[in-house]
């Protein structure tokens, strides 16, 4: 390295600095002490006394893990298509020529700025079973009421249409990526005699797909670490039916202070989440066009 | 030009398709829109419920049929809610939390913006490839050292672990910064370093200036990150009189799971200012958004 560069380097490493210090507290050295903490228990300030790999043995044999991995999967595989859909359905439309577009958006969007806490609060309300005003509002069209939270059959399909609450900021990045879409696209389809979901599936999903991945892959992401909403919401119950895998751990951590136990939890969970992330870009090679 | 030598029913019936295609793309908006709005009702409704239920009578809560405005203004359903949920201690610890984090988090993500968009280096793209992979790391895989830490240096039990994060950068905000870092003209860096500028001199005089748009995105974010946390307050804080508004809320919940009303109310205080804040700045909201097309 020449001294120009050597200067250079110094330079950008000082400019970098605030965050290369974070990255080293709040990153590497996490993520290498956890590793660590994975093979050993210890209740937080004590010492780690290395255990090998008996937390991942516990692990496999303990019902609750593999019940708040399931469940976790459930979440997963419910909200992250079904806000997907929701999202690009809403952001084509808000794409067209309507009028108060302006407004709408905001609509889709403002449910986003809402603290998770009252949210969740709210949303309890909204689903009661007697009397709350999303049974209620069934009850117009003759659809009994539904023990939505009271039910362990009823609490996940609860917790993942209220992820739809939530779409905002996909629907925004959507419409960016529409607004992207050359309008002589349309026309030529048009010309070729498309119609309106023709055009759809061969122009606009292919044109927006990258997006559709880059939304795919937060939402998966965010849906496996999910935790604030079923915390606050059902506790992780009925019966355990939504004790997803961030409940699971949290407890494990500190409720019952199990420190080691709980980063073999966190680095499977890293694990699942790096895995998912690389599946989907794999998967997504063969169908992302790309300009 | 073929046309022009067709003969004149053609045309007719190519008139006649053109006016049913425009029929249809009419009809197809008004369809739009009928669904448009249907979806935006659902999407704020729920919002409008809490202000309504905020101000009814306990017994009005759950009525069959349900009672959409409440026959009295239950006003008093506020002055109530502050007798179990002390609003003003709680937003002064809120601020006490966020204000301080804002400005970390503005001026630690600023400046290794710069120095990864202004400045050429050795291995600088491959530094940044590692910030943007940490992006994708669960907060759960680095939580409990981060944690064991804290609880180490005795900063559990305080705002610290709150606070002092976030002064070591963002790597959100260092990629939202360093995009619009990006696109400041190149003269200009130019000019002044030929005029003696340090780099330190053109990042405080020509970029910061000059994107004072990015940096409301980057205030404005974080300062709601730090309003809406509740998983930080969760794990750190055990005493009550250091309730952050999140916390504090979810404390008052679970000790009064019924009180719908004073529920609403209080929920209704904590959320308020966001939507004001968000009406205020929609325009600066949106940008930030589609920008980095980062925001789940």
């Amino acid at each position: 390295m020449s001294k120009t560069q050597r200067g250079e380097m110094l330079l950008g490493v000082l400019f970098i600095s605030p965050w290369l210090i974070g990255f080293i507290w709040f990153n590497l050295y996490p993520i290498v002490a956890s590793i660590y903490y994975s093979f050993t228990s210890f209740h937080v300030i004590e010492t780690p006394q290395w255990v090998g790999l008996n937390n991942f043995v516990t692990l496999a044999q303990d019902d609750l893990f593999w019940t708040s991995l399931f469940n976790t999967a459930y979440y997963i595989v419910g909200s992250v298509p079904l806000d997907l859909l929701a999202a690009l359905f809403f952001a084509v439309l808000l794409n067209l020529r309507v009028p108060l577009r302006d407004l709408l958006r905001t609509c889709y969007y403002i449910p986003t700025v809402v603290p998770t806490v009252a949210s969740a609060i709210l949303w309890i309300m909204l689903f009661n079973t007697h009397g709350g005003i999303i049974n209620e509002t069934l009850g117009v069209f003759r659809i009994p009421e539904i023990p939505w939270l009271s039910s362990p059959n009823w609490a996940m399909p609860a917790l993942i249409l209220l992820s739809v609450w939530g779409i905002g900021s996909p629907v925004i990045i959507f419409l960016a990526g529409l607004q992207d879409v050359s309008t002589t696209l349309y026309e030529a389809a048009h010309l070729d005699g498309a119609g309106p979901l023709q055009t759809f599936w061969h122009v606009t999903v292919p044109m927006v797909s990258p997006v559709i991945l880059f939304n795919g892959v937060l939402g998966i992401i965010g849906a496996a670490q999910v935790f604030v909403v079923p915390y606050i919401m059902t506790a992780g119950g009925p019966l355990n039916a939504t004790l997803v895998y961030g409940i699971e751990l949290f407890q494990n951590a500190f409720v019952y202070y199990k420190m080691g136990y709980a980063s073999a939890m966190a680095w499977i969970l890293f694990l699942v989440v790096f895995g998912l992330t690389v599946v989907s870009l794999q998967v997504s090679r063969r169908y992302v066009h790309y300009e | 030009m073929a046309e022009l030598v067709q003969a004149p029913g053609i045309v007719v019936v190519r008139q006649r398709q053109k006016a049913v295609a425009r029929t249809a793309a009419i009809g197809g908006r008004v369809l739009a829109l009928v669904v448009l709005v249907a979806g935006a009702v659902a999407f704020v409704f729920p919002l409008l419920w809490m202000l309504s239920t905020s101000l009814k009578d306990l017994s009005e809560v759950f009525t069959v049929p349900p009672i959409w405005i409440p026959h009295a203004l239950h006003f008093d359903n506020y002055p109530r809610s502050l007798t179990y949920f002390p609003f003003p201690l709680y937003l002064r610890n809120t601020l006490i939390v966020v204000m301080p984090s804002v400005i970390g988090t503005v001026v630690s993500s600023a400046l290794p913006a710069y120095g990864f968009s202004r400045l050429r280096w050795p291995g600088r793209d491959v530094v940044f490839t590692v910030l943007l992979a940490t992006l994708l790391i669960p907060t759960w895989t680095t939580l409990i050292p981060v944690y064991v830490l804290f609880a180490r240096m005795h900063w559990t039990g305080t705002f610290l672990p709150l606070i002092v994060p976030n002064f070591f950068g963002s790597a959100f905000y260092i990629f939202l910064l360093r995009q619009f870092f990006l696109r400041q003209p190149q003269e200009l860096i130019d000019a002044a370093r030929i005029d003696g500028s340090s780099h330190l001199g053109v990042f405080a005089r020509i970029i910061l200036p000059l994107s004072k748009p990015a940096l409301a995105v980057v205030v404005l974010f974080s300062f709601m990150d730090g309003w809406k946390d509740f998983f930080g307050p969760l794990i750190y804080l055990d005493n009550q009189d250091l309730y952050t508004l999140s916390i504090g809320l979810y404390s008052f919940q679970s000790q009064h799971t019924t009180d719908w009303t004073a529920l609403m109310a209080a929920s209704l205080m904590v959320l308020s200012p966001m939507i004001v804040l968000f009406f205020l700045t929609q325009r600066t909201f949106v940008e930030g958004i589609t920008f980095t097309g980062l925001r789940g």
